[in-house]
């Protein structure tokens, strides 16, 4: 029972939309397909949508940050985009702080900081 | 009024059932989405302390219902190694697996009320209470 996120690739951007409960192993399983994927294509930017995620715990929180740290060290830049209130909230109160971490309102502005941020 | 359902916290797979079971529980007493992420969250990060530390244990969910308030309790019981120092593992920051796990007292800020019993070399009790306004 091992789910993978799908991860398109939009230019030279990567976007992948999470739209399941995330369970550990999947979650350690996206964290490699991601890297690989950064690896294959040469992609600059990724945006990681989290519209659809309703909770957020310490644990996915921490795979997101590794990741997020992990492509910088590959030389590509991660926004995180469309944190709900609900999830927002948690994350703080849990806190967690995601410091340093570029994030926008939705996909959208998400695509237009990464090309502004690529482009600088 | 005391209607209660239990996940045994064994595996990995079980923290997402133990979840999935607080929001559902959640949900059909009339917490909204806020509080349903709260309580999510909570039971995560009980359950999995439950998973790193003790091993087994479980993960119980109650309907309370007091003076005409609905409310919901969360119990994680492990018999693990206990807490050593409580006191400590309240404290922001400590955390004995390298950064895994917010830590008890992230849970307490997104609960209500909040009580932990340990005895080391027994096992642990924490009781966490959310009320629905």
């Amino acid at each position: 029972m091992n789910f993978r996120i799908p991860i398109l690739k939009l230019r030279d951007t990567l976007i992948v939309s999470i739209q399941w409960e995330l369970d550990d192993q999947t979650a350690i399983q996206f964290q490699e397909d991601l890297l690989n994927k950064l690896h294959e294509t040469s992609a600059r930017g990724v945006v990681i949508d989290l519209t659809s995620v309703d909770f957020i715990d310490s644990f996915i929180a921490k795979v997101l940050g590794d990741v997020i740290s992990m492509s910088s060290l590959m030389g590509a830049r991660v926004v995180i985009t469309g944190i709900q209130p609900a999830v927002a909230i948690t994350l703080i109160e849990l806190g967690i702080r995601l410091e340093d971490v570029m994030t926008a309102l939705d996909l959208e502005n998400g695509l237009d900081k990464l090309q502004l941020e690529l482009e600088a | 009024m005391s209607n209660q359902s239990s996940v045994e916290i064994l595996t990995e797979w079980d923290i997402v059932a133990a979840r999935q079971l607080g929001r559902n529980v959640a949900k059909e007493l009339g917490f909204g989405t806020v509080d349903q992420a709260r309580i999510t969250t909570a039971i995560s990060e009980l359950a999995r302390n439950i998973y790193l530390y003790a091993g087994q244990g479980r993960i119980e969910i109650q309907q309370l219902m007091e003076n005409g308030i609905k409310g919901i309790l969360i119990i994680a019981a492990d018999q693990g190694p206990g807490i050593p120092d409580v006191r400590k593992v309240m404290e922001d920051g400590f955390s004995t697996s390298g950064g895994l796990g917010a830590g008890l007292p992230g849970v307490k800020r997104l609960m209500d009320e909040f009580k932990i019993e340990t005895i080391p070399g027994e096992g642990t009790d924490i009781r966490a209470t959310k009320w629905l306004r």
